[in-house]
Order: C-alpha cells, then structure tokens, then sequence
C-alpha cells in the first residue's frame, strides 16, 4: 500500500470557490503524504453532467478515491485535512471514544 | 360562493389518473409545484408517485423523472410491474427516466462544507434530456440518514424546492411519517402547497387503506378520509361524491320482475336509478325475487351486476333454476355477471373498491347486492354506512338502480342495521313466513316507496316451479296448492 499509486477524481461544478477552495487542500494533502504517487483528475459536472450518475454523485465537492480499492468517497472543500487523511486510508480512524 | 370558482378556473392541476383521486382534488395535483405524499412504511406512498408519473407519461402527454433514493430502478420496475406498469418501456420510449441516487453514510467521509448541486446537476439532467413535466422524489428523507450535516442539507432540501418551482415541474415527494409531524424530517415546512396523507389501518384483522388530502392551498378538496386500495390495476381512491344531492331524479320506472309487485309499486314497478331494500328472514325468497329482478333486467337488453355474499355463482343459479327462474342464458349472453366474494375476505373499503371497480367495468344498468347484511359485519355502524353512503352516491349518479336484499333474524321486527340504513333507501320491501293452518304463508308488502303511491296491502306470494308467484289483488284468497 505505501507505494501503490492513487487515483483521485474531484468532482466539482463550476470553479466555485468550494471547488476552488477543495482542490488546493487536495494539492497540499498530495504533496505532503502521497508526493509522487498521485494523479489527480479533476470533472466538471457542467461540462459532464452524464458522469454523476456513475460514481453516485450528489454532494458537491466530491473526492473519489478510484485506486487503490475500494472505492472512497470524501464529501466538502477538504479543510479538514485530518478527516481526509482518514477517509484516503492515510491515517487510521480514531477509536471512538465511547 | 363564487370564491372556490375562481381559484378553481385560476389554478392549474396535474390530473394524476388515479381513479377518485382527481375528484378529490378536483382535478389533480397543483401543476407547476410540489405535493407531499405521506404516510408509514408500506402505505402506498411509492405506488401512488410511480402511478403519477406513469398515467403523466401515458395519458397526459408529460414526461416524468423519478429520482429514487431507497430503491434501485430494477427494484421499483419489480414492485410495479404487479400493477401492470412497465417502466423500462417507458424509459425506452424516453417517457420516464429514473435515477438511483444511492447514499450510504459508512462510504463518505464529510469534510468540510459543501452542497448538493451533485443532485441538481443529475436532476437538470434528466428533466432536460427528456423534457419531464413531472418529477417523483421517494424519498428525499432517505438523505438525513446519508448525511450527517443537517444544517446544509436543509437549506439545500429548501434550494430543491425552489427549483422544482421555478422549472414549473409537477412534482409528488414522498415522506415518512413522524412521531408527531407529518414527517419524520419535517418536510411539510417545505412542501407547502398540497399535502396528502396515507394510512394503512387494520380493523378487526382486516387492513383497510385509507386517503386524506390535508393540505391544498388555493383549491376545495375533499377534507375527509377516503379508502384507497391497490390491486392489480393500479391505485384507486373511493370518493364520497360531493354531488350526493345533486344527481338526477329520472322519472322513468321499470319493472321488478313480478307484475304483481309492480302492481303494489304504483303499477309501474321501481324509479329507474332508485335504491330498494328487500328485507326479510331466511328462507323468505328474498334472492328469488332479485333473480326475478335481474332477470327482468335482462329480458330488456340491460346489464345486470350481481353481487353475491352468502352464496356460490353455480349454486345460486342451481337453486334458482329449480325455483324457475333460469339466469344461466343471460350469462351466456354476457348481460349478466356475477361477483361472489366472502365478506371477510377484505376489509369494508376494499370491498366498496372492488364493487365499484367492478361498476366501472361491467358498465351495469341494474345491480343486486345479495345480501347486503353480510357486508355489515364487517365494520362500525358508521363506517358501514358511510360505505353504503358512498356506493349508492354513486350509482345513483350513474342511474343505476340497485336491489339489496337484507337478512332479517327471526323475532327482531327491524334490525338495527336496516334501520340505519333505511333512510339512504328509496323503496323498501318486506317478504315475511308466517305459519297458519299448518302451512306457511309468504308475504309480501311495500313499507315505503318514495315519490310513487304504493300500495298498503299485504299480498301473499309463493314460490313455485315458475318463479315467484305474487297473489293479484287484495289478502289472497286460499288458493290450492
């Protein structure tokens, strides 16, 4: 796993400044946990609608970790660089604190 | 009074093919805005979108979008394929289009802010690629359990509303019934302009589905609770016509069957479109005398639709054969149909459905319900005659004329049931045994006829190979038999 390759999909609509606002937290993410081993695919549903249907789209920002599997699905502008950690498999999820 | 015509001629509806349900709602649905269809799991709610967009489709020449957050397309095609509905030939004919928006909470990990414009891309999508007039959203509710910000879903569930508004799409979104809010989640604070409620009660272990429109701001509805059922023709809602005193009164009589009765009936026989009670003990000849009435029916070319609660088809026609009236003909010839049913077999809504469904096809000039008592068992006084109420609103609309025959218990001069149903009934006949000299003697009297002089007298009647024979005039003179 820790030199598997990632491939992400952003799905956005429009340069929103959440889209906007998401895509540099992924950048920074990358470049700190995953330097080198990522590709970042960023779609625009105004420009492809048709592609929401297929990844079960709803929210916008949406991060899909397409590889490695399973599929992950990260939702908001990514500012809470913790929760993403958690949510790629970068970082493992908190015992909860019952 | 000139108030509900105006908002009526002002406000355009979506008729939803649903049988009733566009009375109710005098026409249908508001067009152009969003209804809220509510009610617990497994009441129709579903069904009752799905039949919206089918009928929208194949009827009225408006495409539909189904937005479907709990089943998958082949799921729902499944559930309503039973009601002959076929939603992947409309999907082919790009009528409908459904779209499967799944969201399960364990696969997403929230992060931040964001928005559902995901849905409002898909929904744009499939409202603009077939040109949708009406939209099902079943049920959006299932995102408060996707999602965990309930503040962003709110404003975004207020965005969707907006939207369904501004693009003027007809649309019917399904919710869950709540605690103490017509929803779980609230959704009556966003779907303001019509609200219906769906309910699937049991009564004396016999389930019983009922219809209420709440809410329809802007337009008259019908304010009470309805019975509904769903069968292998779709949806059908049972209104209590509003035009009750209204229908027509037509003049014309035709015959009981029995000349004699006809005699005691003014000499004419019964008002076409009226409603006779035939009451009497077992044994009396009260279904001989509905054969004859039927019968008589069919001689003049009408239909007849006979309902049988006590009795099978085949052994209703042996005995009357044998009492010399012969309906087997009339069957073959297709003017006479039977309905047998157990009275317990359903619940008092769902037989008054299948009844009237059974009107609508048969398309009779005549109908007997034999015996209406076995129906009255089955419910509250009020909801029995609530019941009958409606269904004979109903056929009086339609000029038919009904005969009910009605079981009266040995001892009780009138039961309590005729009683109450007496007064929703135009003429009343009484068949009675009564034993003297060593031999039974039947007879026969009107208690009331509204609208014609009738006779007061009793006559004696028998039953012979021939049919019912009614003595001609006055206390029958013995005659020697």
């Amino acid at each position: 796993m820790a030199d598997e390759t990632f491939n992400l999909r952003l799905y956005v609509a429009g340069q929103t400044p959440k889209a906007l606002r998401a895509f540099v937290n992924l950048r920074k993410i990358c470049d700190e946990h995953l330097a080198g081993r990522y590709q970042i695919e960023v779609i625009d549903l105004l420009e492809n609608p048709t592609l929401g249907r297929g990844d079960q789209i709803l929210a916008l920002p949406t991060l899909v970790r397409r590889l490695p599997e399973p599929i992950k699905k990260i939702i908001g502008d990514l500012s809470d660089t913790e929760r993403v950690l958690v949510g790629l498999d970068l970082r493992p999820r908190k015992a909860d604190s019952a | 009074m000139t108030h509900p015509a105006t908002t009526r001629a002002s406000l355009k509806k979506a008729p939803t093919g649903i049988a009733g349900l566009d009375e109710i709602t005098q026409g249908g649905l508001p067009a152009g805005r969003p209804t809220l269809v509510c009610g617990g799991p497994g009441s129709g709610k579903t069904l009752l979108g799905i039949s919206f967009l089918v009928n929208g489709a194949t009827r009225f020449d408006e495409p539909g979008v189904l937005m479907s957050f709990e089943q998958s397309a082949e799921e729902l095609a499944a559930d309503v394929a039973s009601l002959g509905y076929n939603l992947q030939s409309l999907i082919d004919q790009g009528l409908l289009v459904v779209d499967y928006v799944h969201v399960d909470r364990s696969e997403i990990e929230e992060t931040g802010e964001y928005d559902l414009e995901g849905l409002f891309v898909r929904m744009e999508l499939a409202v603009t690629s077939i040109g949708a007039r009406r939209v099902l959203l079943d049920t959006i509710e299932s995102l408060f359990g996707g999602l965990q910000n309930e503040t962003i879903l709110r404003s975004e569930l207020r965005r969707l509303f907006r939207w369904l508004r501004e693009r003027k799409l007809s649309a019917v979104v399904t919710g869950e019934r709540g605690e103490r809010t017509l929803t779980r989640h609230g959704l009556e604070e966003y779907v303001t302009d019509a609200v219906i409620q769906l309910d699937n009660r049991v009564y004396d272990q016999i389930a019983t589905r009922r219809l209420r429109v709440v809410k329809y701001r802007g337009s008259d509805h019908g304010t009470n609770e309805y019975p509904f059922m769903i069968d292998r023709d779709g949806l059908s809602v049972l209104p209590v016509t509003s035009l009750a005193l209204e229908h027509e009164a037509p003049s014309d009589r035709i015959s009981s069957g029995l000349v004699s009765l006809d005699e005691m009936l003014g000499g004419q026989g019964f008002y076409r479109g009226s409603t006779v009670l035939v009451s009497g003990t077992a044994g009396t000849g009260k279904t001989t005398l509905a054969a004859h009435f039927a019968d008589a029916a069919c001689r003049r070319g009408e239909r007849c639709l006979y309902f049988l609660f006590e009795e099978s088809p085949k052994q209703m026609l042996r005995n009357m054969a044998a009492a010399g009236v012969d309906l087997q003909p009339w069957i073959v010839a297709g003017r006479l149909q039977f309905h047998a049913d157990r009275p317990t077999s359903h619940g008092l809504e769902a037989h008054l459905a299948l009844m009237h469904r059974a009107v609508e096809q048969f398309q009779p000039d005549v109908v007997v319900i034999d015996p209406v008592t076995n129906l009255l068992t089955i419910g509250s006084q009020i909801d029995v005659r609530a019941m009958l109420t409606r269904l004979i609103d109903y056929l009086k609309l339609r000029q038919t004329t009904v005969v009910l025959t009605s079981l009266t218990s040995v001892g009780s001069e009138l039961q309590s049931t005729e009683a109450m149903i007496s007064s929703i009934m135009d003429t009343w006949v009484l068949v009675s045994l009564e034993e003297a000299e060593r031999r039974r003697h039947r007879w026969i009297y009107v208690l009331k006829s509204r609208g014609m002089a009738h006779s007061d007298e009793m006559r004696e009647f028998w039953i012979t190979g021939g049919g019912m024979d009614v003595s001609s005039s006055g206390v029958a003179e013995s005659r020697g038999r």
